[in-house]
């Protein structure tokens, strides 16, 4: 019998040690490997971790799901926003020929680049969904240039792992990592089903991610920044989501 | 083990979709709906959105931020532990011995004996005391291996990013409004059946079953008398 017990504990000595020995290599490498989402901490952290990791591995490069003109949906919805901010009126009155975007951090070449500029770039199209984390959704046509051409023109440094998004409206502010950010259909958005994006939808400047959802687009953007860690924004949690209790990673 | 660390995600899978399902009770068919488009059905609740028509006068509380976080980390748990469950199940020839009905009981006739017995109140013979009747099994292997796999299914299917990697999985669906609609019906399925379930053990003596499903020992009918 105790012999028995002996070997059952060093069994399972040598099992938890492995284990431990296991999870410090696991974090290493998803440390190394960028799979820790920054809102790590707390008691979601462990599956959090595990949804981005996973997500990370699975969905580096695939495309969101285009679909064919005759899917557009006939009733886009657009949860309202709060009312608009003094600085937001000023610009709609002038019909935003005064907006600027910001470009900075970890570029090289730093930018303030007007709606006619961010125009000039190549100009792409997608037909994809807008999934909202309240269950609802909607198929649209979005109109815009990718966010890589603008990250490209300006010179992103190597270092950068990250771009946070700002709105004019104050406390609205998203991050993204470069998987994202250097994503194809990742749009700086101008346009909506053929014309210009309407105010309600984001207009007249929208970061689209469409891999993730709806939240993670921010509307009314004024500034981007390129950065090699998140800790220096907000509470160090990544954006305003976690910050109000959402997840930072949203293509869930 | 397993079946308990199951019970708690189960528990925290379906209180957490519950508050998600209050930010939006419309279901849809299809690929795309919303506020602005008819519903498939609407669940006679208020919502935590005013965005929702509803028919009620207030908001409820918005519980979706934590509980969109619990509800991904307990479906990590319940999915973990059911690869553990299903592999040992595999090795120990657990589904094969113990779910698979045994050829004899491969026929209606079978099926028909369980509820001919249940209806007379029939009190458990010396085998059923130690295993699961026709019945059981059809009911747990259907739960195992059919609405388990699909309430996952169905609820990564509504993942963009998932779906960005493998678009079959919800275009097979109908698209991604169906993926939701179906999936809030086999979590149904799944109560139905964990109602039926704990009925059944409050049945057939809640102690001795939780005797047996906790240590595995089980006390024959002719020691209780």
């Amino acid at each position: 019998m105790s012999n028995i017990s002996r070997r059952k504990l060093i069994t399972t000595g040598l099992a938890a040690t492995a284990g431990v020995a296991g999870l410090a290599t696991a974090s290493h490498l998803a440390r190394r490997y960028g799979l820790i989402p920054p809102d790590h901490g707390g008691i979601y952290g462990p599956g959090e971790t595990l949804t981005y990791a996973a997500q990370r591995l699975l969905t580096k490069h695939s495309l969101a799901r285009e679909f064919p003109r005759s899917m557009i949906s006939k009733v886009p919805f657009a949860n309202p926003t709060a009312p608009p901010s003094e600085d937001f009126k000023r610009h709609q009155a002038t019909d935003f020929s005064d907006w600027r975007l910001a470009v900075d951090g970890m570029v090289a070449r730093p930018a303030s680049l007007s709606l006619s500029d961010l125009k000039g770039f190549p100009v792409h199209n997608q037909i994809t969904e807008v999934t909202c984390e309240e269950g609802w959704s909607y198929v649209a046509e979005w109109i815009g240039t990718p966010l890589v051409n603008v990250l490209n023109a300006v010179g992103i440094l190597p270092q950068a792992r990250y771009i946070v998004y700002f709105s004019i409206e104050p406390d609205w502010w998203e991050s993204i990592d470069m998987a994202d950010a250097l994503h194809p259909q990742t749009f700086l958005t101008l346009g909506m089903n053929d014309g210009d994006l309407p105010v309600s939808f984001g207009g007249p400047l929208r970061l689209r991610v469409p891999r993730q959802l709806g939240y993670k687009s921010v509307k009314y953007i004024t500034r981007i920044t390129a950065t090699d860690s998140l800790k220096r924004f907000g509470k160090g949690l990544g954006s305003a989501s976690p910050e109000g209790g959402y997840a930072w990673y949203a293509g869930i | 083990m397993t079946h308990w660390i199951t019970v708690i995600s189960f528990f925290a899978l379906l209180i957490t979709g519950a508050e998600i399902v209050i930010s939006h009770p419309r279901f849809y068919w299809g690929e795309t709906g919303n506020s602005g488009t008819p519903a498939l059905f609407t669940l006679p609740i208020p919502a935590s959105r005013d965005t929702v028509p509803t028919g009620y006068g207030y908001v409820m509380p918005d519980q979706n931020g934590w509980s969109r976080y619990l509800h991904f980390e307990a479906a990590w748990v319940l999915v973990l532990t059911g690869l553990v469950y299903a592999v040992a199940g595999l090795c120990t020839a657990h589904f094969s011995k113990n779910l698979l009905p045994p050829p004899a009981d491969r026929r209606w006739r079978a099926f028909r004996d369980v509820f001919a017995k249940t209806l007379r109140r029939a009190p458990p013979d010396e085998a059923e005391s130690y295993s699961y009747n026709a019945v059981q099994r059809i009911a747990y292997l259907l739960v195992i291996f059919v609405l388990f796999p699909l309430v996952i299914w169905t609820g990564l299917a509504l993942s963009p990013a998932f779906d960005s990697a493998v678009p079959a999985a919800v275009n097979v669906l109908g698209g991604r409004q169906s993926a939701r609609t179906l999936h809030f019906f086999v979590s149904g399925f799944l109560v139905f059946f964990l109602v039926v379930h704990v009925a059944m053990i409050f049945v057939s003596g809640f102690w001795s079953r939780m005797r047996a499903m906790i240590t595995g020992r089980v006390v024959r009918p002719s020691e209780r008398t």
